[in-house]
Order: C-alpha cells, then structure tokens, then sequence
C-alpha cells in the first residue's frame, strides 16, 4: 500500500462527566489507504463514534482529546503535533454523515440553501452558477427533480431522502475521505440497501476512501475491504473483510459473526453475547472482553496487545482459537 | 395565509366582542354608574338627568344593543373628567405609550440577543455566570421601585436626566430603561437557553463538520431558529408590557401614556375614558396575537397556520 491517507496514532478522548472521567477511546490506532473503505464495526458504546467525531474535529466540553495524534497526508490534524486550527481539511478534504438524517439538516432552510454553503465555500460559485451544481449534486445521489426540491425545506423530504440530501452536501467539496456514522441505522432496510448501494457507487465513480461505522456486519461483507472491530474504546481486531470472516482471530469477532442472523441458517433463535460490555470509568486492566469470553485465562488478566494472526491481521488475543467452540466443548 | 387571517380576524372580533360584553355587564350591572360618576353632592334631580342623558333609563338589552353599536363607531361617549370624546383622550396618549414602549422592549430585544449568545457560548464560564446573575437580579427588582432608584440616583442626586414628564429625548431615556429592565433579563434568559440548545442540535453538527466557521453558523444557523420561540416570548412580553408594565412605569415618570391616564381615570371614576381604554388595549392585544403567528409562520415553515 502506499502512503496512507489516514492515520489514527493511540488516540485517547476522555469525556469528564459528573460521574467521573469516561475513557471512552483507548489507545486506536487505525490507518486508511486511498480508495479504500474501513468498516469501524462494535456495540453501542466501544467507542466508534467518538473516534470518528474525534478525526472530524468535533469532540467538544466535557470531551477532550487525552493523548494520540491523527496525521492526514502526513500533516498533524488533531492531538499531539498540531500548532495551529487546520481549516479547509474539515468539510472539504474530510466529510462526514450522521446516523441520524432527521435532525441532521437545518429545519429552518431549504435543502438548497443548505447545499449552497458548501458549495459557495469550497467551489466558489453563487446565484446561478452553485444552483446548477445543486442540483446535479441532488441527482447525482438520485433525487429526481432536483430543480423543484431545492426549493424545499427538509421537512418535506423522507428519512432516505435526506440522508440522500446529507450524502450530496457530504461530496459536494469533492472531498477525499467520507465518515460515514451508521449511515442507515435509522432507516427501513429497503431504504439502507439504497443508500449503501449509493455510497458503494459514488466510491467507484469520485475514488473516495470511505470510513463506514456500523454494528451491522452485513453491511460491511458488501461494503467494505478491511473491518476494525471495537470493544469498550480499543480495537480488538483488524483484517480484510475476507479473513476476519474465514478467521475471525478474537472471540468477541467471532461472537459477533456468530450472532448475526443468517438467512441460510435454520436456528430456533437468535444467538447473543452474554453480559454487557464494562464500564469506561474504570476500565478493565487486562483484555476488556474477558467477563464475557468463554475462553478466558488467567494470563488474561494482564494488559493485552495487537499480534499478528496472518498478513495484515491482528488481533489482541491469545486464545488463536474459536473460542466459542472451546467455550462450548 | 389569507385564509388563515380573515379566520383569525374573526376569532378576535369574537374576543373584542366578549370584552366589550364584560366590560358593558360589569359597568352597569355591578355598581351604580351614576353614583360612582357623580360627585357625593350631586341632587337627585341631577342623578336621574345624568341617567336618562347616558341611557340608563331604557331596557337593558336597549342599552347594550346602543352600547354595542357605539363601540363599533369607536364612541364610548365622552369623558367627564376631561370633557371631550373619550376616544379622543385615547388616540392623544396612545403615541406616548407607543413610543415608550418601542423604546423600552426594543432595547431589551436588541440588548438580550448578543447577551445571551455570548453567554451560551461558554455555559458556565464568566460571561454566562456574569449574564445569568444579573438577569435574575433584573427579574427580582419591582419596576416601580427601580424607577424611583432611578429618579433618585440620576435626577435627583446627579441631575443628568429629569424627573418626570414628556417632551426632550432626555425625558425618555429613565422610563424606557426601567420598562426594559425585566423584558431584557427574561429575553437574555431565554435566548441563552434557546442558543445552549441550538448548538448542540445535530444540524449544527453537521455545519461544523462542513467546515462552516462559528460566525456563521451563529447567523445563519442558530440565530434564526431562536426566532421562534423569541418572537413568541417577545409577543408575550409586548402584551404584559400594554396592559400592566406601562402602567407602573408610566405613574412613576408622570409620562402621559394610556397607563397613567388608565390610573387616572380610574381614580376619577371616569367610566367611559376606562372603557374606551380597556377596549382599545384588547383591540391591540388581539392584533399582536394575529401578527406573531403571522411572523412565526414566516419564519418556519414548518408551522401549519390551521
């Protein structure tokens, strides 16, 4: 691969609640090549968005960034290194779309106005001239007459829709990287299709690098190249979408593949982790997994690190084995 | 729109309607017009040519139909104590309120946004603790003893502004300040609540993460989606403002508005001056109301007028 476009370095986000100090992202370390699509999968709570807001820019009081770096191009962009706000990287170079399309757009301007700021900041086009681009970019992600829907406020438009109308806004600087935060969690699953089906085009067509958060490994096997799982804020496994699904090197992966719904599969129900994942205050010395982990051992106890478990494969976990067949032996 | 404001028209004719009624029932039907208009020595020959010339004498449902009609025509009869139509007296004070309360509320409206903006930007820093502390202070302090504070300090001890009275911009600027006090620190409260909210709304999420730089995203994002429930507060405090702060204000100033000519009245049982009063204040009240719908619908358009 050459040269990354996207480097996460140990980063920590800390939030200070009345409760306590969170540590809510522990230590990711994550690369990203052009082109290429991440799945950033993992349960509610490990941490997935606050590193994708964390790369954005957009951890704010009471959350802070605690350690790490992330480099784009090469160029410090947030934590250790940076000396100055970097401007135009943000909403040009890196865009970003949220998990929830019914309160992501302004409810008080049209879809138009909204396209427009975009497009007057990074193309430099006004009156006409950004209302023609706004309207190719509402076609270009599939939403016909586009003339007309300018015009009309996000109310008007459905769920799907506006994810449509955020996913324009999203690549209408012609950015190079797209975080996309459960893009579909909040929507039918004929929309979800759509929209994946969309952003796995406008991949092809602009070459976009495209960071798809998700707990749904469904959508990553069609989506993406290479999956990083996380667990209470640090990554437990990294690999191409192929290996992690042949070999899925950490039990809690393999929990994760084994509990998807399969329509293939006759089961009379619905196979689940047992146990919830622990609390960030306080986080677990050893591996986060082990309360759960029906191949856990005492050398479990001590602090855990990312080994190699095959060409471009990591996992921080000893076991090596399918732990739930050794759990279940 | 039209639609919604000739529906709207109606309903506050009906509202104007009802208040005439209670205004004509109470008058004539709760106490004796006659005695509380007349002086203590007036004969009875006097009291009963001062009914029959009011219409006391006739039917009551005659009574109200001419009351009734003489509202239309805007004629409440005339003033006794001033000795002219009463609508007369009204439409002479109405621009002295007007102007005192443009003054005053806009002071508030223009003061408390940047006010509470500043101190949602930071909740909890030195501005907003600074912000919050004196609203409340503001809200806490009864007009009509900031007013006489006010007289006090700046008329009497420092005499840089006049006591009382109308007529150089001087004259304005304690009452209008002290009629601003309470809506601004209500306005800065709201504002700053209203912008805590706004910021942390997703769509503001999404601006930031289009790279939009803070400056904007105030202007074009926040500061018009406050609007709404600014405009419906700011209604509301228009209203009290008409038919209770003015009153206060307005007898502690000696400013000739509607207030202190309502007080006025009052204490000279001039019945018909207190109608013509009561009914112009409800006529505005009810206008404000269409209008603030009107502006709100404006606004956002996600407000159904129906």
């Amino acid at each position: 691969m050459n040269d990354p476009l996207l480097e996460i370095d140990d980063l920590r986000v800390d939030f200070d609640t009345r409760a306590g100090l969170v540590q809510a992202v522990r230590g990711v370390s994550l690369t990203l090549g052009r082109g290429e699509t991440l799945g950033l999968v993992g349960e509610s709570g490990s941490g997935k968005s606050v590193t994708a807001q964390a790369v954005m820019g957009l951890i704010d009081v009471p959350g802070r960034i605690a350690g790490g770096a992330v480099r784009w191009n090469g160029m410090p962009l947030v934590g250790e290194g940076v000396r100055r706000r970097p401007r135009r990287i943000w909403g040009r170079e890196i865009t970003m779309i949220f998990q929830n399309p019914m309160t992501s757009l302004n409810p008080l301007m049209t879809v138009g106005a909204q396209l427009g700021e975009v497009i007057h900041l990074y193309l430099g086009l006004r009156g006409a001239a950004a209302r023609t681009r706004a309207a190719e970019l509402l076609d270009a992600v599939g939403i016909s007459g586009a003339s007309r829907r300018l015009d009309q406020y996000p109310h008007e438009f459905s769920g799907g829709m506006r994810q449509r109308v955020m996913i324009a806004m999203a690549i209408a600087s012609e950015p190079r990287l797209l975080i996309a935060d459960e893009p579909t969690t909040a929507l039918d699953v004929t929309i979800q299709a759509q929209i994946l089906e969309l952003l796995a085009g406008l991949q092809e067509k602009l070459g976009l690098s495209i960071i798809l958060i998700t707990h749904d490994l469904g959508i990553v096997a069609g989506l993406c190249h290479r999956v990083a799982v996380m667990y209470a804020g640090q990554i437990v496994e990294t690999g191409t979408v192929d290996d992690i699904f042949a070999r899925p090197g950490h039990p809690y992966t393999q929990g994760l593949i084994r509990s998807t719904p399969r329509l293939d599969a006759v089961e009379d129900r619905l196979v689940s982790i047992d146990g919830t994942p622990p609390g960030l205050r306080t986080p677990p010395e050893g591996c986060a997994f082990r309360p759960r982990c029906p191949a856990a051992q005492a050398a479990c106890h001590a602090p855990q690190r990312l080994a190699s478990h095959g060409a471009g494969h990591v996992a921080c976990c000893r076991a090596g084995v399918d732990a739930w067949d050794v759990g279940a032996a | 729109m039209t639609d919604f404001i000739l529906r709207r028209l109606f309903q506050g004719f009906l509202v104007v309607f009802g208040v005439t009624t209670v205004v004509f029932v109470i008058t004539r039907l709760a106490g004796d017009p006659v005695s509380l208009m007349l002086p203590l020595s007036a004969s009875d020959e006097q009291r009963a040519a001062f009914a029959a010339q009011i219409g006391l004498d006739q039917p009551i449902w005659v009574q109200f139909l001419r009351f009734a009609g003489d509202v239309a025509l805007l004629d409440f009869g005339d003033s006794l104590w001033q000795r002219r139509p009463a609508m007369e007296v009204v439409f002479e004070r109405l621009p002295n309120t007007a102007l005192l309360i443009a003054a005053g509320l806009g002071t508030a409206v223009v003061l408390s946004i940047p006010l509470g903006a500043i101190a949602a930007l930071r909740p909890g820093g030195l501005a907003d603790r600074l912000t919050t502390s004196i609203s409340l202070l503001g809200l806490a302090m009864p007009q009509f003893w900031l007013g006489l504070m006010a007289i006090m300090i700046f008329s009497v001890t420092l005499k840089w502004l006049p006591t009382s009275g109308i007529g150089t911009p001087a004259h304005l600027v304690l009452p209008a300040l002290t009629l601003a006090m309470t809506p601004l620190a209500r306005f800065t409260m709201m504002v700053r609540a209203a912008m805590i909210d706004e910021m942390n709304t997703q769509y503001v999420k999404t601006a930031r993460a289009k790279g939009l730089g803070l400056g904007r995203i105030l202007r074009v994002h926040t500061l018009r989606n406050i609007m709404v429930p600014f405009l419906s507060i700011s209604g509301w405090e228009l209203i009290t403002t008409l038919s209770g702060y003015t009153v206060v204000v307005e007898t502690v100033f000696g400013w000739p508005g509607l207030g202190l000519t309502a007080v006025q009245a009052i204490q000279r049982g001039d019945l018909f001056l207190v109608q013509a009063i009561v009914f112009s204040i409800a006529l505005m009240i009810v206008c404000i109301g269409i209008l603030m719908d009107v502006l709100s619908k404006m606004i956002d358009p996600r407000i159904e007028l129906n």
